[in-house]
């Protein structure tokens, strides 16, 4: 049997571990409930450089050689890596590349970079092109404000249904069961695998409120979560969670509709990094947090220690991306959306 | 794999996601811009009566009392306590002058980085400029009305 299942998921033969992971957040983000699982937090939004785009080219630099150094590999040691970001040209990746001098595909996929890169990554070495790589994404609350919406100081009303922009960098290094040796970090606890990938379709229900992201990503994150079930011949009770990248409180529970009126009950186990990042009671941050730093510090901080420490055995991360810009948004078209999945897996 | 889902029509999307989203609270809104958009125009008025009580006749103490509220708008702009403002006033700090100084110096302390020619110079009036724009072609078409009207 080949890898493929079904139209859009694939099986790795040989499945990649991962073999380190690093998460780096704002102060927004550390007084959130989980401010306690991030690696490393900045004291402010400028984190001592000059611009916000720096700041953001810092962070994921700086994830980048955190989740090599938790792996135990040496410089040099990343074959490739594979990165993203929300602005414009993808200049936090490009630029973080030029500070690595790593090998270097950049990725786009919105808000699904990190679940992209993930999955392209264990696709690449379960392929054998390459026996260590790093995925990573990036975003920035001050950086993605004034591209896609307004000036910083300007003195707007969000509506509720808005969401915040997260500011932090998660980067996770993959490995080739050849070359994986446990860190020693990470001694009595368990190693996680990437098992299966299911390459998201672009859906679009023709939202055109780009102040309503969450409502715009939900019909392509049910579409690929029900895609993946039919796919690998699974059901939901064969993951301890399905945990959706950034639809927010308004995006979450029109998931959840969408694939109820599918047939299939999720109930505590679908969840959203956006709804797990801040406590909209009393962070303001209204429907919750969004970006490609969302998914990433939370997939890769509390979610995969649940992995490592036998909470969870198995998970199916569904990053979820709205693929517009303001131009796009401006000219009147609605927002296209996509949900890329991977299952991360406790290995032996 | 097909699903029911993808075939709808954005409106029957629109209804099915009606229940899902937060209220609006629009009564609180109205109160927060009823208030601080008429402490505004209340300390404009304030200012006005001051200019006109040192003796300037009526139209130069209003383009007094414009300077000094556009002043005020701008230097809270600068340190950063009218974002906060406009989070909870909407309409009430977004249409008095104040507001357009808001517009203004926001986008000039957001572009400075790149550069005071491509950034500040061409980025300033991005969220200004169509306020003066259509403020002039209403003028023009206003004005056009009553030269109309007088002949």
């Amino acid at each position: 049997m080949g890898k493929k299942r079904g139209k859009q998921t694939f099986a790795l033969a040989a499945p990649p571990y991962l073999a380190g992971a690093y998460t780096i957040a704002g102060t927004k983000e550390g007084e959130g409930p989980l401010g306690e699982c991030f690696d490393q937090l900045i004291p402010d939004a400028l984190w001592g450089e000059t611009t916000w785009e720096k700041t953001e080219s810092k962070l994921m630099t700086t994830a980048v050689r955190g989740a090599c150094q938790r792996a135990d590999w040496t410089e040099g040691d990343a074959e490739l890596l594979l990165a993203g970001d929300l602005l414009n040209q993808t200049i936090s990746a490009n630029f973080s590349a030029r500070a690595l001098g790593i090998p270097f595909f950049g990725i786009f996929g919105a808000c699904s970079t990190m679940a992209e890169g993930l999955g392209l990554g264990a696709m690449l070495i379960d392929g054998g092109y390459v026996d260590r790589l790093v995925a990573t994404a990036s975003s920035h609350h001050e950086t993605a404000e004034r591209q896609f919406r307004s000036p910083n100081e300007l003195g707007v009303q969000r509506p509720p249904e808005a969401q915040w922009t997260v500011t932090g960098a998660g980067a996770a290094a993959l490995a080739s069961p050849a070359v994986y040796h446990h860190p020693a970090s990470l001694a009595g606890r368990s190693a996680v695998t990437v098992t299966h990938v299911t390459v998201g379709k672009v859906v679009d229900l023709g939202v055109k409120d780009a102040g309503d992201m969450g409502s715009a990503m939900a019909p392509a994150a049910a579409h690929t979560i029900l895609t993946h079930l039919h796919d690998t011949e699974r059901t939901v009770g064969d993951y301890d969670a399905i945990v959706t990248g950034d639809l927010g409180h308004v995006g979450h529970a029109a998931c959840r509709a969408l694939m109820a009126a599918e047939g299939v009950v999720p109930g505590e186990r679908l969840l959203d990094c956006g709804v797990m990042i801040f406590d909209a009671s009393r962070q303001d941050t209204h429907a919750g947090g969004s970006g490609c730093g969302c998914s990433a510090v939370v997939i890769l901080s509390e979610l995969l220690r649940r992995l490592r420490d036998r909470c969870y055995r198995r998970l199916l991360f569904v990053g979820t991306g709205a693929l517009f810009s303001p131009m796009s948004s401006q000219q009147g078209e609605s927002i296209p959306a996509i949900g890329h999945a991977v299952v991360l897996e406790r290995g032996e | 794999m097909a699903f029911s889902f993808e075939q709808w029509t954005p409106k029957v999307y629109r209804r099915f996601l009606q229940s899902m989203k937060p209220k609006r609270t629009i009564a609180k809104n109205a109160l927060w811009a009823f208030f601080v958009g008429g402490l505004f125009c209340a300390l404009g008025q304030g200012i006005h009566n001051f200019w006109r009580w040192q003796g300037l006749n009526a139209f130069d103490g209003a383009a007094a009392t414009a300077a000094i509220l556009v002043f005020i708008g701008a230097f809270l702009t600068g340190i950063g306590v009218y974002d906060q403002l406009g989070k909870h006033a909407g309409a009430g700090s977004l249409v008095p002058i104040t507001g357009f100084a808001n517009a203004v110096v926001a986008s000039a302390m957001e572009f400075k980085r790149e550069g005071y020619v491509f950034g500040v110079g061409a980025k300033m009036f991005t969220i200004a400029g169509p306020v003066i724009v259509y403020g002039c072609l209403s003028s023009v078409v206003i004005g056009l009305i009553y030269f109309l009207r007088m002949h």
